[in-house]
């Protein structure tokens, strides 16, 4: 019914105003010279130009590599955790998920902050190995400590997709296989991982796009010297107050996930049909 | 043939599921110490409570977090559910851009989302507080509704509102009576998922803030700065409502659902 269609009018409105220019504001900002106000507007490259310094270019390989290991660690972990789910019945797997999906609504920080306590210096881990005879370590403020908080917070976004891909999977194709005289390895790789795959790069999207921006768990669990791209963005607006080159970043930032996801996407097999 | 679990493999569901509830389980036992310490638990106390609903700070910050994810919950499924609608009778040209930029807030990292509506507020000269918080709320919940209800709209039979405006009733009882009782589990859902982000949100309300105004999560996040018990106490209690929430609306439907196929059984 036509009637209906007014109904859309207001967010048209409303998503032009709060998404559309406030997304255009940071393209703006990005190639502004300083000092914010916007009606004495002069065009420059240096905002960009700035990143390709030692310090933040360092950042940025560092953000990378962290977001690399985290994806890596949550694929083979979660795949393997929703291998096993998509093996049982029917309602254990309906349970198993939903004991997946809890993590996922409970807030980030918290979940962070929980982590803290654990691996403090004088936090359990340091104290049960203690009985063990083992000298304390210091686990907090390490590569060690942001990935454990990146892995334990992003994983639920793995395990998620694969299950979804395992479990809507036509299993007589495994029989199949078998039938064929594939061995378990064979079967493996060549068809069940292969049909997976969806799943697959969808989790590897998801995991690294929230691991290469993050910026509470370096916060948290790296100390106040642990810079990735997010905290290099929020120190930028918070402390320095140079909005232009924060921008800058943001822009960078947004325009890496976006190639991410087209390279993501070509190589998505189910694309091709569906589009 | 299915191959069943072995051993090894329900072992390493166990380690699994402790590594995601096993750091929230220490926290909230912890926040019944009655020392400081985050190691020993040296015997059962509620102080840490007591000083948190003594802490004027958090009160107020408990004040903001739920109201405002009930102000952006009731407006952005409403708006959300009103979009959806529209956007299955609207040109495919219009569709298609707004579906487009309903993606941005979802696909952008949250921090590129943060700073624009910063930008935004900064650049117009309006005081960063309460409301600001509320629209970037707003901003961020809305698309997820829309992402929930619109594939139950189009879902459905395109001519149940023409049979009800046939059958007398005027375009908005045909909309509250027809439309949407069709499509209540979607806007439930959407409804959920704004509450759930809006409570828990921490980045987009940390940059879209000012003047004081705070939730709960920043002023977690200001806390964190030296280790505190009171935080264990706060975090327990949040985390035990929205576990709570998420569980029973999920499980809820699941037994239903499970009673059913056993009748039929």
């Amino acid at each position: 019914m036509k009637h209906f269609r007014h109904l859309a009018k207001p967010y048209i409105l409303w998503s032009f105003l709060l998404i559309v220019i406030p997304l255009f504001m940071i393209v703006l900002y990005a190639f502004m010279g300083s000092g914010n106000a916007v009606l004495t507007f002069s065009f420059t490259l240096e905002n960009l130009a700035k990143f390709i310094e030692p310090t933040y270019l360092s950042v940025f390989w560092k953000s990378i590599k962290l977001g690399v290991v985290t994806t890596a660690i949550c694929l083979v972990f979660g795949y393997m955790l929703a291998y096993i789910i998509s093996k049982m019945n029917e309602r254990t797997q309906d349970m198993m998920i939903l004991l997946v999906t809890v993590p996922m609504w409970i807030n980030m920080l918290l979940r962070t902050y929980a982590w803290m306590n654990l691996l403090s210096d004088n936090g359990i881990v340091n104290s049960l190995l203690g009985l063990l005879g083992i000298e304390p370590i210091a686990m907090m403020y390490t590569d060690f400590s942001v990935i454990v908080g990146m892995v334990c917070n992003f994983l639920p976004f793995m395990i998620i997709p694969i299950h979804t891909s395992l479990h809507k999977m036509d299993k007589s194709l495994i029989e199949a296989a078998y039938d064929l005289g594939a061995n378990r390895v064979q079967t493996f790789f060549k068809v069940i991982f292969k049909l997976s795959l969806p799943g697959v790069l969808n989790g590897i999207m998801m995991v690294f796009l929230m691991a290469i921006s993050t910026f509470v768990i370096p916060k948290l669990l790296g100390g106040g010297q642990y810079v990735l791209i997010g905290n290099l963005i929020e120190t930028q607006f918070v402390t320095v107050g140079d909005w232009n080159f924060g921008s800058a970043i943001s822009l960078i930032l947004a325009i890496i996930i976006i190639l991410f996801m087209r390279v993501m996407k070509k190589i998505d097999p189910q694309e091709d049909k569906e589009g | 043939m299915k191959r069943k679990n072995g051993i090894f493999a329900k072992i390493y569901v166990g380690i699994c599921f402790a590594f995601f509830y096993l750091p929230i389980l220490v926290m909230m036992i912890f926040s019944f110490n009655d020392s400081k310490s985050l190691s020993n638990f040296t015997g059962f106390s509620l102080q840490w409570y007591e000083e948190l609903f003594e802490n004027y700070e958090v009160i107020q910050a408990v004040i903001v977090s739920v109201t405002i994810a009930i102000l952006a919950t009731v407006i952005s499924t409403v708006l959300g559910t009103m979009t959806a609608i529209g956007l299955s009778k609207s040109r495919k040209f219009l569709r298609d851009y707004l579906l487009n930029v309903n993606n941005f807030p979802i696909l952008n990292p949250e921090i590129v989302t943060a700073i624009s509506v910063m930008l935004l507020f900064s650049s117009l000269r309006i005081p960063k507080g309460y409301v600001t918080m509320l629209l970037a709320h707003i901003m961020f919940c809305t698309p997820y509704v829309i992402t929930s209800v619109y594939p139950k709209v189009k879902s459905l039979d395109p001519s149940l509102a023409n049979a009800a405006m046939d059958l007398g009733a005027t375009p908005v009882q045909a909309l509250m009576k027809v439309i949407v009782p069709m499509i209540r589990q979607g806007i439930f859902a959407g409804a959920l998922l704004a509450f759930t982000m809006s409570f828990d949100d921490f980045v987009i309300s940390y940059f879209a803030t000012g003047n004081g105004v705070k939730n709960i999560s920043i002023v977690v996040y200001n806390m964190t700065k030296r280790m505190n018990p009171t935080i264990n106490a706060l975090s327990t209690i949040v985390i035990t409502v929205i576990a709570l929430v998420v569980f029973f609306v999920n499980i809820i439907p699941s037994i239903k659902k499970g009673r059913v196929k056993e009748q039929h059984v």
